[in-house]
């Protein structure tokens, strides 16, 4: 079994910076993480691996230094890792990053399924999974928390509003992960040795087969044309420790105002 | 006359979700900017008779795609059809919820026809000048609101979060127009099997769909006191939320679980009982319009972001609301 997993680099706090000019995010600065979701997407794949065989390849479009996020999921156990970067891929939105991640699955693939994390905790579209899979042409199935697969189909349960869906979908496909999917592994010394010393193949535009005009900013249909830092502007109304009862006969009267009583 | 604003109805368990409504309030006052007719598209099986109900919410017009493959959910053949119905009807703009579906079915509708498409908008306008739309959305755990505007090909495209607008009042009076659309049969082959849904044994709606949320945290200390959550919950007709700490701890669900790595809600009213208030917990309930939290320590963060904020021990403010509400109710 052959599998991709998109691995996004995401800043580890969100005290996140913003270009006013471009709206686009500032990315150099404070520390970055992977993005949680995908170290689930990760696990779920290193475990599909155990138990059919097969390689995981992990993909990441950004700037070089997420270069730092692809050694990680190598020391957990990736067989390789990609990096898509080029300065014309800057500023994508959801369609331009997509379009940049399809092109490099299809010239990496065939691959029997590919992984992504339901949303990433910076952009937070959530749309990129749902996105690539449309534009390679493969069927799509999200919020998944339990995967198997038996060669052919993959079988997932959802999480959705009201319940728990089960799905049967025919391979290859695309699944989104949630974080109740497994609990991702910690790095090994011997892992982090060995991804420190890999090679991480590097992909521009050109490489692609992508025109600069179709990617990163310019490509983008979407545009951050205002940014605004919304203050929680809540007046607090504060019962400190003494005050507990006129507290809670305070609470009794929200209740009642909000006429649930 | 404008192009039309389209809404995408959300079809759930074979009938129309009240989301869909929502929906037509915000495409209303879009439409209404603009001088454009309202349409609503819906997809689904057996689900003509009920589209014409979507009049009385303010759709001048529905389309519908009718046939028995759109039973339960398929995110491949739904798209593939919004975009053949897209292609031959040309609105300008198309809305649909950020729910589950909506998240699913419009990327992919977004990458089959080459358009733009925002996440999960708060808020939506029509610029005056350019007559485009602009869109509102959360970004960075709600750090900061991004406005955005889609260029290239129309329509411009929008998950709109649930619970950002209510629904205009019935007018059991309108009538639409309904077009049916029937889509080629190569077109509803789907590659994704429906197996089977369970559905969630909570307490009260999902939470999501929630006017009230009852939260608890691990300041709740134990599984058996964290259940009288629920007692309260019920009372007021509301559903039971939990921080990640109160799901790691097997006190609630995963799917209870409010905040970056669990849902995003938006009650009228969010109860924190024992909830430390940590970033990722305060990304999923800040927007609620009224948050009162209740914690043994005045420095959480909790009470940041709440209107009122009490200092005191949970259980005994839960046992107390849970008497004072039955004795409201005449229970006791
Ligand atoms: C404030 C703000 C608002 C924005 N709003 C929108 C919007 O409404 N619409 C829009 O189209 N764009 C928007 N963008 C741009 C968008 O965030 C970027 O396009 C980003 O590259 C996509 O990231 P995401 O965080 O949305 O990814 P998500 O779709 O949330 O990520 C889901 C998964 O996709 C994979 N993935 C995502 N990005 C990459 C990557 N670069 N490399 C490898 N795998 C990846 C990962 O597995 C990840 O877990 C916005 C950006 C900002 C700063
Ligand atoms: C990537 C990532 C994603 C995350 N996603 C989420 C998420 O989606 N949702 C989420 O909730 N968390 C999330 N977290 C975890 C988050 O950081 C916090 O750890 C978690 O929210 C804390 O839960 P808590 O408030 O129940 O527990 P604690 O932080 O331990 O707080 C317990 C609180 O109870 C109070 N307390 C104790 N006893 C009493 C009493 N008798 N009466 C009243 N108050 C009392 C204490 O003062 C304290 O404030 C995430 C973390 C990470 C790193």
């Amino acid at each position: 079994m052959k599998t991709a997993v998109l691995i996004k680099q995401v800043p580890d706090s969100d005290e996140v910076k913003m270009d006013p000019e471009k709206g686009t995010m500032i990315r150099d600065g404070a520390g970055n993480i992977v993005n949680p979701l995908d170290l689930n997407a990760l696990e779920a794949a290193l475990s599909l691996r155990g138990e059919h065989g097969g390689s995981v390849t992990a993909v990441s479009m950004g700037p070089p230094q997420a270069d730092i996020a692809l050694r990680e999921v190598l020391a957990l156990g990736a067989d390789e890792a990609y990096l898509l970067s080029d300065r014309f891929f800057a500023g994508a939105d959801s369609w331009g990053t997509s379009l940049t991640l399809a092109m490099a699955l299809g010239r990496l693939g065939p691959f029997d399924l590919v992984l992504a994390g339901g949303k990433a905790t910076d952009g937070e579209t959530g749309q990129v999974g749902p996105e690539v899979a449309a534009i390679m042409g493969l069927p799509c199935s999200t919020y998944v928390s339990s995967l198997s697969c038996d060669g052919k189909y993959a079988f997932v349960r959802r999480t959705v509003e009201d319940g728990i869906e089960t799905q049967k979908i025919k391979l290859p496909c695309l699944i989104t992960v949630l974080n109740d999917m497994n609990e991702p592994a910690m790095p090994t010394l011997r892992g982090k040795k060995k991804a420190r010393r890999a090679a991480i193949g590097v992909f521009g535009a050109a490489e692609l087969g992508l025109a600069k005009e179709d990617v990163g900013l310019a490509g983008s249909p979407t545009r951050v044309v205002r940014i605004n830092h919304p203050k929680i502007a809540r007046r607090t109304e504060f019962y400190r420790g003494r005050e507990l009862d006129a507290g809670f006969e305070r609470v009794v009267e929200v209740l009642r105002e909000l006429a649930l009583l | 006359m404008s192009a039309e604003v389209w809404t995408l109805a959300e079809v759930r368990g074979g009938k129309i979700h009240p989301v869909s409504r929502e929906l037509l309030a915000w495409g209303k006052e879009l439409a209404d900017a603009l001088g454009a007719p309202l349409a609503s598209v819906v997809v689904g099986s057996g689900i003509k008779e009920q589209s014409a109900s979507l009049a009385a919410y303010g759709a001048d017009k529905v389309y519908v795609a009718d046939a028995p493959e759109f039973e339960n959910f398929k995110a491949d053949i739904t798209s593939a059809t919004l975009a053949e119905m897209i292609e031959k009807y040309k609105p300008s703009i198309l809305i649909a919820s950020a729910t589950t579906q909506g998240r699913t079915v419009m990327p992919m509708l977004s990458s089959r026809i080459g358009c733009g498409l925002t996440a999960d908008c708060t808020e939506l306008a029509i610029d005056r000048e350019s007559k485009r739309l602009i869109q509102t959305r959360p970004a960075i755990g709600g750090n900061v609101m991004a406005d955005i505007k889609t260029k290239g090909r129309d329509p411009q495209m929008c998950t709109v979060r649930p619970k950002s607008k209510r629904p205009l009042s019935p007018d059991a009076s309108r009538e639409c127009e309904t077009i049916e659309f029937a889509p080629k049969k190569e077109l509803l082959e789907s590659l994704v099997k429906f197996i089977k849904f369970e559905a969630e044994k909570s307490v009260g709606l999902p939470l999501q769909e929630a006017e009230i949320i009852v939260s608890g945290g691990k300041g709740m200390k134990n599984a058996k006191n964290f259940a009288r959550l629920e007692e309260l919950a019920r009372l007021l007709g509301g559903s039971v939320g939990a921080s990640r700490m109160a799901v790691d701890l097997g006190w609630a669900p995963y799917s209870a679980q409010v905040g970056l790595s669990g849902k995003s809600v938006t009650p009228r009213l969010y109860l924190a009982f024992g909830i430390s208030g940590a970033v990722q917990h305060i990304a999923g309930m800040s927007g609620a319009e009224t948050i009162v939290a209740v914690n043994q320590d005045p420095e959480a963060p909790i009470f940041r972001v709440a209107d009122l904020a009490v200092q005191g021990d949970a259980m005994e403010m839960l046992g107390g609301l849970i008497e004072a509400v039955k004795k409201y109710k005449g229970l006791r």
